[in-house]
């Protein structure tokens, strides 16, 4: 996918003047936060096991060389095949393959955030194979020829009526001519076509929750039931996939699916959690004759070890995004790459580099939603602010930001002067302001006051008011 | 061996700074696997686990229906397809268990035995178990009950052994680790298939089923 990370400012401002962007968003950020806490409120031991699941998976990481040979081998007892990409462009030359093994037209495919972040639809499509994603979502931003704007609802930014009008638009081959209006009649529509489509392909592609290590199954977990079909109708499987996927046990497992499902759409349990072991066997009725995981890296394994790592616990719930007030503000496709919100803000940085991620890490106000409401318990902000420091390292900022945090630090580590500048600065400021208590307008700051007021300083710095409340405490 | 494979593999062991884990390290990781669930999450008898698994899976869309005996089964059937105005001409699956009901007692059910087509439109299949905390199916997806015949259909009929209904999860990996061979797919179905990806409305049937009846019945031990 085209990579627009370095635009993110100019994204941003399409983002909120897009009045069809800003209803779905709208209503994502009531919906999503309102089913989360009280899926939360209902499981009683819920914070305890967010811990139980950091530290599994922190578990999992301190030993995951040792986990993926476990699962490898597990999946070639069940007569299965594990390939390993180190980067991008190895895991689309495996599906390729995998795919001209079987002469493969046509491609269904489950929804995978690795397919996406290996750009594989295009590479197929380039390649003389057809990908059609199943996913409900993924469909309709493949119509759009768009990337997925959020993890769990590919194409939340699309209005009813935009997905209307894809639909007439590609639906006429398939002999459906009538602008359909509502959601019902539009997902019948959609199960129509892609039906006929499950039954055509060669190969089914999916991605996976989770791998486990104990006896080589791959996991995933839907609502539609779409990942199902992809894989058992086609010749071959391929699970896409990378490595910090994997966990030890069943019971780690179960661990997660308690927290994914009611974290991300406030559910108990999603509708279909399938465990996938490998092949058909020899008396099944069904299935695929063969099974493929490719296993990717792409910069995880040097992310280990590093004030990153802790972001190779996220399980892409989603609740990070639903609950952050800048995706709530811009969406998705203004991050400019596969992942957004917060983990997306972490993440992209370390797999394409900061240099064209170093607005993402700013894209934060570091109010701390994300890492409150994280199953996972995924210091974000902490994250965000190690991105900045490098981005800061980097010379990543333009030379009058890097000038002014020069003064300020300069200042900051002087107390004495900090505080007899700073003293009569905030008295002027408040007498400038006068009754109205803010100000519309400012020298320098036209860059905060150009989109909302500045609220005047009330009279008295911090320092001054902490020293007051300690001499008050201390009488 | 591959050279991508060695070099992740390297890559990993270079960032935690060491090497391959030692034989001590490994029988570590051994004694992780296994233990008893962490919490009662499921009444300990079984009509207070048949309870709960009905209400939670009424709670996601699905219906249920209860009877005593597999000679029950066929007018189960019937009188659910007339209900919901839905053809007789029925998919099921090979298991042995649906060979024991009746179904020459409903002469206007029309019984079709082995995998699903696109032409399908009413499944019967067999549960291997369910789980009461979250109303959850366990289809043991082999050569008697095909995974396509929990998705194909657009209506999927389930018959679920009472006895075979457990409190949570992690009551289900002891049997998965003692299976010779797993089933290739092992699905836990959870209500009937639904989307909420147009204009964030849930939707029901998005690809797999529309409709999901379990029939829990009685006096099947196994």
């Amino acid at each position: 996918m085209r990579l627009t990370t370095p635009a993110f400012k100019d994204n941003a401002r399409g983002a909120l003047a897009d009045p069809n962007l800003q209803e779905s968003l709208g209503k994502l950020r009531t919906g999503f936060q309102a089913i989360r806490a009280d899926a939360v409120a209902g499981l009683p031991d819920f914070e305890a096991l967010r811990d139980t699941a950091r530290d599994l998976k922190d578990h999992t990481l301190a030993n995951l060389d040792e986990y993926l040979t476990r699962y490898e081998a597990k999946v070639i007892e069940l007569g299965g095949h594990v390939h390993w990409a180190r980067d991008a462009a190895e895991a689309r030359d495996i599906v390729l393959e995998l795919c001209r093994s079987v002469g493969a037209r046509k491609v269904t495919k489950g929804k995978s955030m690795i397919a996406e972040e290996v750009g594989l639809n295009e590479f197929l499509e380039a390649n003389g194979i057809e990908p059609i994603e199943t996913d409900l979502g993924e469909y309709i931003v493949q119509l759009a020829k768009e990337p997925p704007s959020h993890i769990l609802a590919p194409a939340v930014h699309k209005t009813v009526a935009q997905v209307a009008d894809l639909f007439l638009e590609h639906h006429g081959k398939y002999g459906k001519t009538r602008r359909l209006e509502q959601p019902p009649e539009l997902v019948a529509e959609a199960r129509d076509v892609l039906r006929a489509r499950y039954f055509e392909a060669d190969v089914g592609i999916t991605g996976a929750n989770f791998l486990v290590a104990e006896n080589g199954a791959s996991v995933i977990v839907t609502n539609e039931g779409n990942g199902d079909l992809t894989q058992v109708l086609p010749r071959m499987h391929i699970v896409l996939t990378s490595i910090e996927k994997v966990v030890p046990s069943l019971d780690d497992v179960s661990v997660l699916l308690r927290i994914l499902a009611r974290s991300a759409t406030g559910q108990e349990m999603s509708a279909y959690t399938t465990f996938s072991f490998g092949p058909k066997r020899a008396d099944d009725l069904d299935g695929p004759d063969s099974f493929h995981v490719i296993l990717l890296d792409n910069g995880r394994a040097a992310m280990l070890g590093t004030e990153f790592q802790d972001i190779l616990r996220c399980i892409r719930c989603g609740a990070c995004l639903n609950h952050c007030p800048i995706y709530g503000a811009v969406g998705g496709h203004a991050y400019g790459w596969v992942y957004s919100g917060p983990m997306g803000a972490v993440l992209t940085p370390a797999l394409i580099g900061i240099t064209d991620a170093a607005h993402l890490p700013n894209a934060s106000t570091l109010c701390g939603r994300c890492e409150s409401v994280c199953p996972m318990r995924i210091p974000l902000p902490r994250m965000l602010r190690d991105w900045r420091r490098k981005a800061f390292e980097a010379k990543l900022m333009p030379p009058r930001a890097r000038a002014g945090l020069a003064v300020w630090a300069w200042l900051a580590a002087r107390p004495a002067l900090y505080r007899a500048i700073t003293g009569p600065a905030m008295r002027l400021l408040a007498a400038m302001a006068g009754r109205k208590g803010r100000f519309r307008a400012l020298p320098l700051a036209g860059g905060w006051t150009g989109g909302r007021d500045l609220p005047a300083p009330q009279g008295a710095t911090f320092q001054a008011q902490w020293a007051q409340k300690q001499r008050t405490r201390r009488r | 061996m591959s050279d991508a494979r060695a070099d992740i593999l390297a890559g990993i062991r270079a960032s935690l700074a060491r090497g391959p884990l030692a034989a001590a390290g490994r029988d570590a990781l051994d004694a992780r696997v296994g233990g008893p669930p962490d919490a009662e999450r499921a009444p300990a008898d079984r009509e207070g686990r048949v309870a709960l698994f009905r209400d939670k899976a009424e709670a996601v869309s699905a219906t249920t229906a209860r009877i005593a005996s597999l000679d029950e089964l066929p007018g189960a059937v019937s009188d659910y397809l007339a209900a919901q105005n839905l053809p007789s001409a029925i998919l099921a699956t090979p298991d042995p268990l649906l060979d024991g009901a009746p179904w020459d007692t409903q002469p206007l059910l029309a019984l079709k035995r082995g995998v699903p087509g696109i032409d399908d439109l009413v499944g019967l299949t067999c549960a291997h178990g369910g789980v009461a905390e979250t109303g959850s199916l366990v289809m043991w997806h082999d050569k008697n009950n095909p995974h396509s015949a929990s998705f194909v259909p657009e209506t999927n009929i389930v018959v679920l052994p009472a006895s075979r209904v457990v409190g949570s999860l992690e009551e289900v990996w002891p049997e998965v680790r003692a299976a010779a061979t797993p089933p290739r797919a092992l699905c836990f179905v959870t209500g009937p298939s639904r989307t909420g990806d147009i204009g964030l409305r849930i939707e029901l049937g998005a690809h797999g089923p529309r409709r999901l009846h379990v029939v829990i019945v009685d006096d099947v031990e196994t």
